[in-house]
């Protein structure tokens, strides 16, 4: 896939599951990632863009489950792109393929027989280093991707029934680069700010949100930064319903930050 | 949100009956119609998807040494004699003078820039001692564009190609002419219009980088092939493995050409494998392959460039193993003292060196002589020592140069990092050697 983009060629590799993109894990952080910094810019991969199912599909143990988007984030050079629907999905994927960088594409498998939109036949980019937000409101951001979005979606459901607030939601959509301006904005109006992804906590991606917000967002924020996530454990078969950050866990989350 | 998730998403289950079996009929039942001549053939050449053979009633491992030492293809002799004329490749004396230059020329910038490093004016470098006739001879034998991977000790196929002295030393700087612009080590070096990929030090990487990129020029059909050079440690890597089985499954235009120069670092090749050498397992993955004497640089030719005429017919990847010795230290950080024996690097030194050897042709020949050899061998180092002078007084890049070309355009978060940066810098420029880096 490198050496074929280093010809000018396009290439789209597929790793069968992301638990397996590990062997491939030197020719990506030590080759492709660097290889148009190295080169002066000679050489370049741009055209190689690699795909993996990832996420929890609910029966899929240690191997079948991972997120390992962190690993790919603390690679300078390389893109990480998680589209949370089929339409997000085909105009990430197609702006990922045309990116002149390399690009990591995770794609929650559970959703592959679980979503169903309407996509549109043509062909369409949807924008690289964009968040979006999904839902708007007042009192508190949360920032989630991928499959994610719907247990947080549910969360946010069950928190502004039960608890008196408006709640807005971003699909971080890349991340990295990341878009730190949308996020940044949105914290500095509600001043609270949580975070949520299966992958386990310890250097998971929501820390470098959580640094990165804390810094430049200090005195807007009224509470720490929630960070809900997988445990710091392998992801376990059938202790899954416990592991995963589902909706309960989100829910007290969100009233954690709201109340403090 | 447009997207209806379905809260339990159902998947298909297939009834197996406990009866029946799920799985297409046995081969048997097809043979039973075939002709009888056939079903007597059928129990001796065996079916298998896997592998079509013979059976055998005998009970016999296959050796390791059954091949007893692959031979090693040359065409000339110690002192340049040349042992079988139809094997002279019968180039002209122009071309036969150059590659006694750029082997030449190549070996006075090894001494130099080796020494330079002594004397901590450069930060690191790589010496290619007794292994001169493999970069020449094989780059000689290829086309201008033909893509070329190396792993770090292969700068003559560079030079051969027209690198120049400025390149190299701008590059072992690290200097703002720096085609790298002063990102890598030294040695590290790249250029696409001499189309040579840029060298990363990780090992054996190149290689299946090599096999993908030569899958694009089949797919192109533009008559190049891929050269890939690696060590014979680098071949113990997994990387070495998937790009013999890639370039070979998916039938690519790809010479690999492996330097068996006795070590990998400190490594000696006792330890590195037990089989005989790498050339006995390009057969195993489908490659026609030949073992050559490295250190003739006659041999390297042909072989490299019959090797390029089946690679490029019959898109198809062919294994070159150059035998040789690295008479110098692995790196400016290595001493191999400590590992080997004086003698033993004597003994190649004077008795078995690419340069004297071709050197000894040549002279026969009437090309060349004793005091021209003087000559030209006072010219490089002249012509080197320049280079060298004026390339240590060029400045490094522009600081500013470090967060260029991570990404084709600069991202925002890498910009801010930058104008912290920059206003770092200027609140305590004399703390930082500015004066060594051009301005921003």
């Amino acid at each position: 896939g490198i050496g074929f983009a280093a010809t000018g060629g396009t290439a789209v590799a597929e790793i069968q599951f992301a638990d397996y993109v590990y062997p491939a894990f030197d020719q990506i952080v030590n080759e492709a990632a660097k290889y148009r910094y190295r080169s002066g810019n000679e050489f370049n991969c741009g055209g190689l863009t690699i795909r993996m199912p990832g996420m929890a599909v609910g029966h899929g143990g240690h191997y079948h489950s991972q997120s390992p988007e962190a690993y790919f984030t603390h690679t300078p050079g390389l893109r990480v792109v998680i589209p949370r629907s089929p339409i997000q999905a085909k105009g990430l994927l197609l702006a990922s393929i045309a990116s002149p960088d390399p690009v990591i594409f995770i794609e929650p498998k559970i959703l592959y027989r679980a979503a169903v939109e309407h996509v549109p036949n043509d062909y369409y980019e949807l924008p690289l280093g964009q968040a979006e937000v999904v839902k708007k409101g007042a009192d508190l951001t949360i920032v989630g991707w991928g499959s994610q979005i719907y247990v947080l979606e549910d969360a946010i459901r069950l928190a502004e029934n039960r608890l008196d607030c408006t709640i807005e939601l971003i699909d971080l959509r890349s991340l990295l680069p990341w878009d730190v301006e949308t996020v940044e904005q949105s914290v500095r109006k509600t001043g609270r700010l949580l975070i949520s992804h299966e992958a386990p906590k310890t250097s998971g991606f929501a820390s470098e949100i959580s640094a990165t917000i804390t810094e430049r967002c200090f005195l807007s924020l009224e509470a720490p930064v929630q960070r809900i996530t997988g445990l710091d454990t392998p992801f376990p078969l059938v202790f899954e319903k416990f592991y995963v950050p589902g909706v309960e866990r989100c829910f007290l989350g969100i009233k954690k930050a709201l109340e403090f | 949100m447009a997207a209806r998730v379905l809260r339990h998403s159902k998947c298909a289950r297939r009834l197996i009956h406990p009866n029946k079996s799920n799985f297409a009929a046995p081969a048997l039942q097809i043979q039973r119609h075939q002709h009888a001549d056939q079903n007597e053939m059928n129990e001796t050449l065996a079916q298998f998807p896997g592998a079509k053979a013979k059976y055998t009633e005998k009970l016999e491992f296959l050796q390791p040494d059954v091949y007893n030492g692959i031979p090693i293809y040359r065409v000339m002799d110690r002192n340049g004699v040349i042992f079988d004329q139809t094997q002279d490749p019968g180039l002209s004396d122009e071309e036969l003078l150059k590659w006694y230059k750029s082997m030449t020329m190549l070996n006075t910038m090894d001494k130099i820039l080796y020494e330079s490093q002594r004397q901590g004016r450069i930060s690191f470098y790589m010496t290619n001692y007794g292994e001169e006739a493999t970069h020449i001879g094989s780059a000689a034998a290829l086309q201008p564009k033909d893509l070329v991977y190396g792993q770090y000790r292969e700068a003559g196929v560079l030079m051969h190609r027209g690198f120049t002295l400025d390149e190299f030393m701008n590059q072992c700087y690290g200097n703002h002419e720096d085609g790298g612009k002063g990102k890598q080590m030294p040695v590290h070096y790249g250029c696409r219009d001499l189309s040579f990929v840029t060298i990363s030090s990780p090992l054996a990487t190149q290689m299946p980088q090599a096999a993908g990129s030569a899958y694009a020029f089949k797919r192109a059909q533009n008559g190049l092939v891929v050269i890939c050079y690696f060590g014979e440690g680098a071949a113990s890597e997994g990387d070495a493995h998937a790009a013999f089985n890639f370039a070979a499954t998916l039938e690519c235009p790809i010479i690999f050409f492996c330097r068996n120069n006795g070590y990998a670092i400190s490594t000696p090749v006792q330890d590195q494998y037990r089989g005989d050498g790498i050339a006995v397992r390009g057969p195993a993955y489908g490659m026609s392959t030949i073992r050559v004497d490295g250190n003739d640089a006659l041999a390297v030719y042909n072989a490299t460039a019959a090797a390029r005429d089946i690679a490029v017919k019959e898109n198809r990847p062919v294994l070159i193993e150059a035998m040789t010795y690295r008479i110098g230290h692995h790196s400016t950080s290595d001493d191999s003292s400590a590992y080997r024996s004086v003698d033993e690097v004597r003994y190649w030194n004077q008795r078995d060196h690419p340069i004297t050897r071709f050197y000894n042709y040549i002279q026969r020949k009437g090309i060349w002589s004793e005091e021209q050899d003087k000559a030209w061998k006072d010219d490089t180092r002249k012509q080197v020592l320049q280079a060298f002078a004026r390339a240590e007084k060029r400045l490094k890049p522009a600081w500013s140069e470090m967060f260029t070309e991570v990404y084709d355009e600069l991202p925002e978060d890498l910009k801010r990092q930058k104008e912290e940066m920059e206003a770092h810098v200027k609140m305590y420029k004399d703390k930082y050697p500015l004066s060594n880096y051009e301005s921003s």
